[in-house]
């Protein structure tokens, strides 16, 4: 694991173009290391584009953006930044093992090292008994934990989930998030995307976005108490009010 | 470039083939049912000893072709490309780990295919065998690498099997099966030049009439290797980590 003392993403002047649209207009963003924050906002929102420019597969207009100390998709990162786009990327004709093998040996695991990371890896999705079936036999749930467990096999010191947590139950929602506080714990970074405001609490940084902006950049008790709302999703709606206001005001 | 992370690679997709039985099926059984209609057209004429060996080329290429332009183009579509490129995997590991893989294959279907040609549909050639298969394994490394490269210009899988057509047909017309390439047209006889499939056949042809052809199958099979450079380069270059 990569020891940086700096922020795990360091972000100044973004600005990215997809298609006609300016999706990221001018961004400043910092994310602490040794942290789960939590990169909320509505879908359209620039949650995705965000994480692609910091997993460096984004082609941007101008701007830096750095990571662990290095700039976004350097080669020295590549085993680093652990990445799960939002639709499962695995191949639905192996078997869950045979796919996060292979993403272990992509980033140099081998024998018994790779063994162990693999069984571990499966364990912690709660994947073990499905361990040798297809993928294409799994429920959507279940495929999504083979995306997960295909970016943890590697324990990178960063990772980069973008919506996770979509269409699992409350009990795998609850274990995963455990298991990215565990994994926070012992010094890793986690930079996690839901739209699902109840998620909220259980980061310890919340970055609100709203069209490519950082409409607040908080930690979960600041939220509640700045905008005095009663939950995560109540206090979105009232920080996207009271922004509507400001703007119509101008 | 990464020996380990190249063999994961080829590991990966022959794993994925083996759980598709219909594709090896088709891989290694439709060549022997069309050398085997071919020989019994011909039957009681020496046409078949003349073009078997040609057709035992262009089978793997044609074959590879398909099942890698589809195959890639998957991994465009399902974005475990763009993923794996955001690991220490190479583009030069993943293009060679699908050469690797499917050279493997293209062993197994030459094997059947000539030994079917050669001991159930009589095939009389002048060289020796092994080299028949050399270059069938050629081939079909050639086929992969213009489908590596084929599969960035599609969108769909729709437009990556039209692609056969258009990037085969014309060769297989060319490539002196039909006509030999020095009796067509000045300017087919030069386009015929420049298409890869063109010197495979021209090695197999040679294996069939020449008694000890290794010489001249080894300039063939030299510019074939470099076609299949020339691809796999240029297919590198639809592998881009970044996109809009």
């Amino acid at each position: 694991m990569m020891n940086s003392s700096g922020p795990a993403v360091a972000i100044s002047g973004l600005r990215v173009v997809r298609g006609k649209r300016r999706v990221i207009p001018g961004l400043d963003l910092e994310v602490p290391s040794g942290q789960v924050v939590g990169l909320l906002g509505p879908s359209g929102s620039g949650k995705s584009t965000l994480i692609r420019c910091i997993v460096g597969v984004q082609i941007i207009e101008s701007g830096t953006v750095t990571v662990l100390g290095h700039p976004a998709g350097s080669p020295v990162l590549r085993d680093e930044v652990g990445y799960v786009t939002q639709s499962p990327s695995v191949y639905a004709d192996l078997s869950v093992r045979d796919n996060v093998a292979y993403f272990g040996r992509a980033v140099g695991l081998r024998g018994t090292e790779l063994r162990d990371a693999v069984d571990r890896t499966l364990a912690e999705v709660d994947l073990t008994s499905h361990a040798d079936q297809l993928v294409q036999d799994l429920s959507g749930g279940q495929e999504s934990r083979v995306s997960l467990a295909a970016a943890l096999v590697g324990r990178p010191t960063l990772l980069v989930l973008d919506e996770p947590t979509v269409g699992l139950d409350p009990v795998l929602r609850r274990d995963l998030w455990n298991l990215f506080r565990h994994l926070a714990e012992r010094g890793h970074s986690l930079l996690v995307s839901s739209h699902v405001m109840d998620e909220a609490t259980r980061c310890d940084r919340l970055v609100l976005l709203r069209e490519g902006e950082v409409l607040a950049d908080v930690t979960p008790d600041e939220l509640l108490t700045r905008t005095g709302a009663p939950d995560a999703d109540a206090a979105f709606l009232a920080l996207i009010d009271a922004e509507t206001r400001e703007r119509s005001a101008s | 470039m990464n020996a380990g992370l190249t063999a994961a690679t080829s590991g990966r997709v022959l794993r994925q083939v083996r759980t598709d039985h219909r594709t090896i099926g088709l891989i290694i059984i439709v060549p022997c049912v069309l050398l085997g209609l071919l020989a019994w057209i011909y039957d009681g004429t020496p046409v078949f000893d003349a073009i078997g060996p040609a057709l035992l080329g262009v089978f793997p290429m044609i074959v590879m072709f398909i099942v890698t332009s589809v195959a890639t183009l998957r991994e465009r579509q399902s974005g475990t490309l763009e993923r794996l490129l955001t690991t220490p995997m190479g583009k030069g590991d993943f293009m060679l780990g699908y050469a690797v893989a499917f050279g493997a294959l293209a062993v197994a279907q030459a094997l059947v295919a000539t030994g079917f040609a050669v001991w159930i549909c009589d095939l009389d050639v002048a060289g020796p065998l092994w080299l028949l298969i050399v270059v069938a394994v050629f081939d079909a490394v050639l086929g992969t690498a213009l489908g590596l490269l084929a599969s960035g210009f599609a969108r769909t899988e729709f437009q990556a099997v039209q692609f056969m057509p258009a990037f085969v047909l014309p060769q297989f017309l060319l490539c002196g099966l039909l006509t030999p390439r020095d009796q067509l047209p000045t300017v087919l006889e030069w386009l015929s030049d420049v298409l890869p499939l063109s010197y495979a056949v021209d090695a197999m042809k040679e294996i069939a009439r020449n008694a000890d052809p290794v010489t001249a199958v080894l300039t063939d099979l030299g510019i074939v290797a470099g076609f299949i450079a020339v691809a796999l380069a240029l297919a590198s270059l639809t592998l881009s980590r970044r996109s809009a």
